[in-house]
């Protein structure tokens, strides 16, 4: 009996030593390494925009995206215009990274026939343990190449009247794998307003947010709420702030947003200022952006190793 | 008696510790290629910052990798590799604890290839399987390169996959390691 107490004992102690043996082998990899690199939060959101504005999602470095965004006609509109869709307008994109902190990118819409570019900047990144956000400038410019108006005679129609100008800084927080939130307070500049009654400055703040209800589905929202400026009228109409929901889906290589938005309007100063319809009047639009991206420069680092043994 | 059993036991791990000799590197290599014959693009990663130690007296041996390291042909794949599939925030490491089970046929201070058996647990995405592999170890000097080619069902790491990427991503991955230890 003893000599089996002892045995067990022995066998039990014989095991400890091999289970201590790989975990010290372990704590040596560990204790020499390098120190974890301040790990940088990723995919706070799917995509680049949340719906109709920027998100803090840059491209990759050599990477293009190419986009099209689509909001159909009011959906109040009826069964004649078979709730808007016989109205659609369409933004065509096209993005690329340049580095892994800045990406620019260029578009045409079909509504006020109207070009625009931006850039993005990444300042700060969230990180695991250290930086509690992430921040980025996102700086757009549009020209409307609508044909000038008649105007009486002497007056002159500057091409300046066609430029507006917006500014934003995006703080976003990646609070969970599930849920991230967005701040962007924003500036645009309009070269031209309807009347001197209004400035030419908007400030608006804005949010959005997302939350994940699976691995490739997310549930999004982006609120844009002007402080000044609201007042401000747009061919004749009042504006309103600019409310949307919508989900994203990611699939391989693209990712579709879908959205029920009050603008029809998609580039950065249509939306934030010039809203033209309310959800409370029920003139909402459907809409959806796809975007597709191509790997154009392939990144550093992989290198598929070479050799038989690698066949 | 006790005493005895208590001495021998002490003195063979005393001198396992004395004599242990170790191998290391943090360089290893990793190779994986989860692509379906009808795939356009090929899913495949590389790391090359692998952690291996062996110890040449027992034939323990272990390896560490970091999930984020792992590089990509696309900046999408890398980003989908962490966010959908090795949930890389939740499980940042994988590794491998084992034993050569034939470490005395292996002679160390004999140049040579050699061939290995390995058994042992292999965590990733947070699952533990315990594997048995084989593979082969090459002396030169003071250098011994290790070789494994196997294979590891996505499934039996609870690593699912979509059917709406099935035709490119396959339910099974192919891995190479190459790691070249250098004498501690």
């Amino acid at each position: 009996m003893r000599k089996i107490i002892l045995l067990s004992f022995l066998f039990s102690g014989v095991f400890t030593l091999a289970h201590a043996q790989s975990d010290s082998l372990m704590d040596m990899l560990n204790e020499g390494a390098a120190p974890m690199k301040k790990d940088a939060v990723s995919a706070t959101f799917k995509a680049t925009r949340i719906i109709n504005g920027s998100s803090v999602e840059n491209l990759g470095a050599g990477t293009l995206d190419f986009r099209i965004s689509h909001r159909f006609g009011q959906l109040n509109q009826g069964a004649q215009n078979f709730f808007g869709l016989d109205n659609a307008t369409t933004r065509i994109g096209l993005d690329y990274g340049i580095t892994k902190w800045l990406m620019i990118g260029l578009g045409h819409s079909v509504l006020n026939k109207e070009d625009d570019g931006f850039a993005k900047i990444k300042l700060l990144r969230q990180q695991k343990y250290g930086m509690p956000f992430t921040m980025s400038y996102a700086g757009s410019v549009s020209i409307q190449t609508t044909p000038a108006p008649q105007l009486p005679a002497g007056d002159k129609w500057l091409f300046t009247n066609n430029l507006y100008y917006t500014h934003q800084v995006l703080i976003a927080r990646k609070f969970s794998d599930r849920i991230s939130l967005q701040l962007m307070p924003t500036v645009v500049h309009y070269n031209l307003v309807d009347s001197t009654k209004f400035s030419n400055n908007t400030f608006a703040i804005g949010a959005g947010g997302r939350i994940k209800v699976s691995k490739r589905i997310a549930v999004t929202g982006e609120y844009y709420y002007r402080i000044t400026n609201a007042n401000m009228q747009y061919n004749g109409q009042p504006t309103y702030n600019a409310v949307s929901i919508g989900v994203d889906i990611e699939t391989g290589g693209h990712v579709f947003q879908l959205m029920v938005t009050n603008s029809q309007g998609l580039s950065d100063r249509s939306f934030i200022g010039q809203t033209t319809d309310s959800w409370t009047k029920g003139a909402l639009h459907f809409g959806f952006n796809i975007s597709r991206v191509f790997t154009v420069v392939k990144p550093k680092g992989f290198k598929k190793p070479v050799g038989k043994s690698w066949e | 008696m006790k005493k005895i059993f208590l001495t021998v036991c002490f003195l063979t791990t005393g001198t396992t510790a004395m004599f242990a000799q170790k191998y290391m590197t943090r360089t290893g290599k990793i190779f994986f290629n989860a692509t379906t014959p009808s795939s356009p693009e090929k899913i495949e990663g590389v790391n090359n910052e692998v952690a291996n130690i062996l110890d040449t007296k027992t034939g323990d041996i272990v390896f560490q990798v970091l999930i984020k390291s792992f590089k990509f042909e696309k900046e999408l794949m890398t980003e989908h590799f962490n966010e959908n599939y090795m949930e890389s925030d939740k499980f940042p490491k994988s590794d491998f604890r084992g034993i050569i089970i034939n470490i005395n046929d292996i002679n160390f201070t004999k140049d040579g290839i050699y061939n290995a058996k390995v058994s042992g647990k292999m965590t990733i995405h947070g699952v533990t399987n315990q594997i048995s592999e084989t593979g082969t170890v090459s002396v030169k000097g003071n250098t011994a390169i290790l070789k494994a080619k196997f294979s590891v069902k996505l499934h039996d790491y609870k690593i699912e996959v979509p059917n709406l990427v099935a035709d490119k991503l396959s339910k099974e991955a192919t891995i190479v390691l190459e790691s070249e230890l250098t004498k501690k």
